[in-house]
């Protein structure tokens, strides 16, 4: 219900937004993963914008397109009630290290577990994070199950019994 | 009476006494524990089985209750609690989750309490009513009496390697109970 953050953020960023639509009220905007924490510290410092809260913080996998990763911001104004949901695009990368995008902890402390926990599923590193650690799965887990290429089936217990005793 | 098994009339009488005060360690870790709270109740009233009370240290319980999901990350959790029971000791899977995994199939979630830990009882449903609930421990109540449950039985198996003994063909005899579990 904000067109007018969606004609803000036209109105800052120009053409360093690469997209943006909205659909039934939930405007959107797409910008680089290396452009996000700019945007969104602009964001939440400008007066007219005045985003302030981060209400969420995830990932999608895109499997198969380019570029792979999305990293999704949600964002809301307490003063105005107004939402805007701000998406980065994370290319894969080509030596199967994790791709990585800026953290944004030093402007919302609440990113802290939120980005462990994309870090933990998707295996996104959030570069300049103080503790980036997995937060729902054990430390012997390999692999990042909530990517479209981890096996749907597979299992990686901690402990299992000997049928045989 | 160190051997937990007994051939005579005695062994019966205890294992009488233990179907009918059966403490339990309630290992509730999802949404079935709502259904055992209604089993708790005044209106299926586990009491009435001598089942009703919860023992918060697995050291005092001797029915391991496995009420819920177990993930993967707390399989080693529900060991040591099985553990950590005295013998002669029993375990119960509560739900379908905890008896095969459910409907989750996933990285996560144990397919099933019994690839950590020996069950003696499955009872199925998402939830399980109480009443099946109540019937599953009376099929416990059955097997404790006829020495059918697992650590029992290898208790039993361990009695007879220690003290030379083979075991006898009881096959008949477990036909003939198999029987009057239909009828019943």
């Amino acid at each position: 219900m904000s067109q007018r953050l969606l004609d803000r953020a036209h109105a800052v960023f120009g053409p360093r937004i690469v997209s943006s639509h909205a659909f039934h009220g939930d405007e959107t905007i797409v910008v680089e993963g290396t452009d996000i924490h700019d945007v969104l510290s602009t964001l939440r410092a400008d007066a007219e914008a005045k985003l302030d809260f981060l209400v969420d913080l995830t990932a999608v996998d895109h499997y198969g397109r380019e570029p792979r990763f999305e990293v999704v911001y949600h964002l809301r104004s307490m003063a105005t009630g107004e939402r805007l949901r701000v998406k980065a695009e994370v290319p894969d990368t080509d030596d199967g290290t994790e791709p990585s995008i800026a953290t944004i902890c030093d402007l919302w402390k609440c990113a802290d577990w939120m980005e462990r926990e994309v870090f933990d599923m998707f295996g996104i590193k959030f570069t300049g994070h103080p503790d980036l650690r997995r937060i729902l799965l054990y430390e012997e887990f390999i692999g990042y199950p909530l990517r479209k290429d981890y096996p749907k089936e597979k299992r990686q217990p901690l402990v299992r019994r000997d049928p045989n005793t | 009476m160190g051997l937990e098994f007994y051939t005579s009339r005695v062994g019966d009488a205890i294992n009488w006494a233990r179907k009918y005060s059966l403490f339990q360690y309630p290992f509730v870790t999802a949404c079935c524990g709502m259904e055992f709270m209604a089993l708790w109740g005044p209106k299926y009233d586990v009491a009435r089985f001598g089942a009703e009370f919860p023992r918060f240290s697995p050291r005092q319980a001797d029915l391991l209750m496995i009420v819920g999901t177990i993930t993967e990350r707390q399989a080693p959790v529900l060991k040591r609690i099985y553990d950590q029971m005295t013998e002669p000791k029993w375990a119960v899977a509560f739900g379908v989750c905890a008896s095969t995994g459910g409907f989750y199939q996933n990285y996560s979630t144990t397919p099933g309490a019994d690839q950590i830990i020996p069950i003696d009882v499955y009872i199925p449903g998402c939830p399980p009513r109480p009443e099946q609930v109540l019937d599953g421990l009376m099929m416990l109540q059955d097997k404790i009496q006829d020495k059918r449950g697992y650590v029992q039985k290898r208790l039993y198996r361990d009695h007879l390697a220690a003290t030379g003994q083979t075991a006898p063909d009881l096959s008949a005899a477990e036909a003939a109970s198999q029987k009057i579990k239909v009828v019943r």
